[in-house]
């Protein structure tokens, strides 16, 4: 019991992380009708910047942490504005290449500044563990349940009730209605990939806590279970994210201890398929009917 | 001085030449009709208006300033609004959101005092909500506030894009077909709203129409276009008598 609890919580904070990712995919998606497959580099990105503030230049932590998340969200900016933005009306296979290649090319840059070898980097976090009966919770979970909670709570309040939050809800339904209401649809393109982007710095430093190893292509399998967690919970759809991201981590936490390690991805993936097959559109995903 | 100016408006598609040579001048306080057979280049003039398309040719001046060349938000900005022919809300929005997003310009706060809940927030939140149900109060909406926009009926649906191209505070409102798809009882109540509202909210309306009966009934003056040039133009009794007009409509007898 105290096993499955240990495992549930892990799987809980593994999980909350990927809903964190996929919060980015599934609002780029949603206004900018695209996948972002660069995002889960973002999350590479952030944890080098941090490793930069951090261990090369000497910035206490919590400075670090916010130059990350701030370098993060105006690095989603410029890749919208010069990837993106001119691709606007061409057809969606053309946006998709184009997201892949400033994936290679984000992979590729830090390859070249920072080389092939991992590089160690302990973790910014020290916060003690917590003991509750025999169940141990360490500090690094506490705090990612604490940030991801924050991010969401802050997120669903934000799209819900401010003026910024609705003008993406109503260009992510129609644009061109939207521009002619008189919202500036490219600002608030610009303004999306920018909170997205900051959510994966925020996930690439509570990656990088847990993992302390930094690799040029560290932030490719999170992208894409991230990825998977959007497409499960219902792509575009904002608490979809975040319940698939959440589930994903646990599916994937429990069949690491109880069914086996290599299998862990495999039964993800399957999930997927399986999900894809009785509901095309997701867990919360809205079924669209096309009137004819 | 006229509110809007229309000077030799033209635009291409490829080799098509959809609009030529329109000329609108159209007074302050105003309804004007534009009418014509399907495919007479209505709706694109609307477009050009609006900033949806760039003209080829001509000038458009708004208050005496030219906005060819400006974006859509921008030209909502300077006081042009519209709904459209096939309803645009936002479906997943409810009926205050709707009327809310379209409120955009007017209640400036920043994202910070959004974030941070403060009192020019949360003033402007709450005049905000006022504002945005006092407008559906004027097309008996009030009672859907929280309802989705996709649930309400189809002729509630046109007058909740009437209240939202009204939340814009536009000094010109373009209506596309407002009565299509409605039967004559619902057209009677739509042209007494819509004299309403150009009292209320003194704005000026230029709106498209297939319904002569309204149309003749409360437009001052009409442009009639056919194949994207001006067929005829004045009072609805001088138009609607005009020879040439009725062989657009009707065809050659």
């Amino acid at each position: 019991m105290v096993r499955f609890l240990e495992q549930f919580i892990n799987g809980l904070s593994v999980g909350s992380v990927y809903a964190l990712i996929a919060l980015g995919y599934t609002m780029v998606y949603g206004i900018a009708r695209m996948i972002n497959f660069a995002h889960g580099d973002i999350i590479m990105v952030g944890a080098y910047v941090l490793y930069v503030c951090k261990s090369i230049i000497g910035l206490p932590s919590i400075v670090s942490v916010i130059v990350t998340i701030v370098f993060c969200s105006l690095l989603g900016i410029t890749i919208e504005k010069i990837a993106y933005k001119p691709l606007r009306k061409a057809p969606s296979l053309a946006v998709l290449i184009t997201a892949i290649g400033m994936s290679f090319l984000l992979q590729a840059l830090s390859l070249l500044i920072f080389g092939a070898n991992p590089i160690t980097f302990p973790s910014v976090i020290k916060v003690s563990p917590i003991y509750i009966g025999s169940i141990t919770i360490s500090g690094i979970t506490i705090i990612t349940f604490v940030v991801t909670f924050i991010c969401m709570i802050g997120l669903t309040y934000f799209v819900n009730n401010t003026k910024a939050g609705s003008a993406m809800r109503a260009a992510s339904e129609d644009k061109p209605a939207a521009e002619l209401m008189g919202i500036n649809v490219n600002r608030t393109i610009s303004m999306v990939f920018a909170i997205g982007s900051a959510l994966a710095g925020v996930a690439g430093f509570l990656y990088i806590s847990q993992y302390q190893s930094l690799m040029p292509t560290l932030g490719a399998l999170p992208g894409i279970k991230a990825f998977v967690a959007a497409v499960l919970g219902g792509i575009g759809s904002i608490p979809g994210a975040m319940l698939g991201g959440i589930m994903l981590g646990v599916i994937e936490s429990l069949s690491k201890a109880y069914i086996s390690t290599q299998l862990a991805d495999a039964i993800v993936f399957g999930i997927l398929v399986i999900v894809l097959i009785v509901k095309p559109s997701g867990l919360l995903g809205k079924n669209s009917i096309e009137k004819v | 001085m006229a509110l809007l100016e229309v000077k030799n408006l033209g635009i291409n598609f490829g080799g098509l030449r959809a609009v030529d040579g329109v000329n609108l001048t159209i007074e302050e306080g105003q309804l004007y009709g534009l009418i014509g057979p399907n495919g007479a280049g209505k709706t694109t003039v609307f477009n050009l208006l609006t900033g949806v398309y760039k003209p080829t040719s001509g000038t458009i001046r708004l208050d005496n300033e030219s906005i060819v060349g400006k974006s859509s938000s921008q030209i909502c900005q300077t006081g042009i609004a519209r709904t459209f022919q096939n309803i645009r809300l936002f479906n997943n929005m409810t009926v205050l959101e709707n009327v809310k997003a379209a409120f955009h310009n007017e209640f400036k706060y920043s994202l910070l005092a959004s974030l941070l809940h403060s009192k020019s927030f949360s003033s402007g939140e709450k005049e905000m909500d006022k504002r945005a149900l006092d407008l559906l109060k004027v097309f008996g909406l009030d009672i859907y506030a929280d309802e989705y926009a996709c649930n309400l009926s189809y002729g509630a649906q046109r007058k909740l894009e009437i209240a939202r191209a009204l939340a814009t505070n536009p000094k010109l409102l373009l209506l596309d077909e407002p009565a299509a798809g409605m039967n004559p009882q619902e057209t009677s109540e739509l042209m007494d709203t819509i004299r309403l509202i150009r009292e209320r909210f003194h704005v000026t309306i230029l709106l498209i129409e297939h319904d002569m009966k309204l149309v003749s009934g409360i437009c001052e003056e009409i442009l009639v276009l056919n194949f994207g040039t001006e067929l005829a133009k004045g009072t609805p009794d001088e138009v609607l008598n005009n020879p040439e007009v009725i062989t657009a409509y009707l065809g050659e007898e």
